[in-house]
């Protein structure tokens, strides 16, 4: 148990460093909409998806439909579709814990949970500390608006950084690096092809779709 | 804006993102994992990854000053060191580190 907690912890810091300050972000961004620290809260808790809330406050503040506010959020947040499906054989029999795991499956608890053979209680650590560090950092903001005495700008790069390093750990830790490539060239495809605001569903089904194919052809290679 | 409609909001906007995180567990959960589904699990946290950082990504340009230069410097920088000492919190502080400076000094 203490060692469980000493390693979520630990490798939660990443995740600490760019939620409190990516929180703090939304926090004062929400404030100066003029929804002040309890909504910050509500959000963080019940929500939380950070790219989302950032969203979140323009569909708020703008006082859109319900249904644009649903789409939008279909649009933004299909990718944790992907989280969803590698994860269903690794969250089996994860008893009481498993509707929070499921809740909290970030893009950042995803890339720490996804890639080694780790206890359910471990995830379960992983996912509540991520969400404490991104509740707090909203707070935070919300609360503190814009009287840091140094500037953050660029900190925000950690999330990003943590991402590249899971990906390298990925890569070494294998020898079929076919679908972290496959990855990356769909995802630049669609980009260039789509736009930055519309790419990752297009990317989703590509990456889908050449996986199925990895595996049609691996099959026929075997026979 | 009323303050009811932003509570409608919130709440639809927590149970969208919500039911996509639940739907394949919903729909997979309970029975024998299609064997499909099983090789998805296995190959799609290599290329979700891949996806994750292009994602992290997507807003810079090559066009406009500075060109995406901070954000491809601090990636190399981070790829580097972590295939170098493979010690990710040192990883991260680095390639962060780097970035901030390029950001907030160089460009």
């Amino acid at each position: 148990m203490k060692q469980d907690i000493k390693r979520a912890f630990k490798d939660s810091l990443p995740v600490l460093a760019g939620y409190i300050v990516l929180g703090m972000g939304f926090g004062i961004l929400l404030a100066t909409k003029g929804y002040g620290v309890w909504w910050a809260l509500a959000m963080s808790v019940f929500i939380y998806a950070g790219s989302m809330q950032y969203l979140a406050i323009d569909l708020l503040a703008g006082g859109a439909s319900l249904l644009s506010a649903a789409l939008t959020t279909l649009l933004v947040n299909a990718r944790h579709l992907f989280y969803g499906i590698s994860m269903v054989d690794r969250y089996k029999g994860a008893g009481k814990k498993k509707p929070y795991l499921v809740f909290a499956l970030t893009d950042e608890t995803y890339s720490l949970v996804c890639s080694a053979e780790e206890s359910h209680r471990y995830c379960f650590l992983v996912s509540l500390l991520n969400q404490i560090w991104w509740v707090t950092g909203s707070v935070l903001g919300s609360l503190l608006g814009g009287i840091l005495p140094f500037s953050t700008e660029g900190i925000d790069f950690a999330l990003t950084a943590l991402f590249v390093t899971v990906f390298v750990e990925q890569w070494k830790s294998t020898k079929n690096h076919l679908p972290a490539i496959i990855g990356v060239v769909a995802s630049v495809l669609c980009l260039l092809l789509f736009g930055a605001d519309s790419f990752l569903i297009p990317s989703m089904v590509l990456i889908t779709a050449a996986l199925s194919v990895l595996k049609f052809v691996r099959k026929e290679a075997q026979a | 804006m009323t303050d009811l409609h932003s509570v409608w909001l919130i709440a639809v906007i927590a149970a969208v993102t919500a039911l996509l995180r639940f739907l394949p567990f919903l729909i997979f959960g309970s029975r024998e994992t299609p064997t499909f589904v099983t090789y998805l699990g296995k190959v799609l946290p290599y290329a979700v990854m891949g996806m994750l950082v292009v994602y992290c990504l997507r807003n810079i340009s090559f066009v406009a000053s500075p060109h995406g230069i901070p954000e491809l410097l601090s990636v190399a920088l981070v790829a580097l060191l972590h295939l170098w000492k493979r010690n990710t919190l040192l990883s991260i502080i680095g390639g962060t580190a780097c970035y901030m400076v390029l950001v907030q000094v160089v460009f």
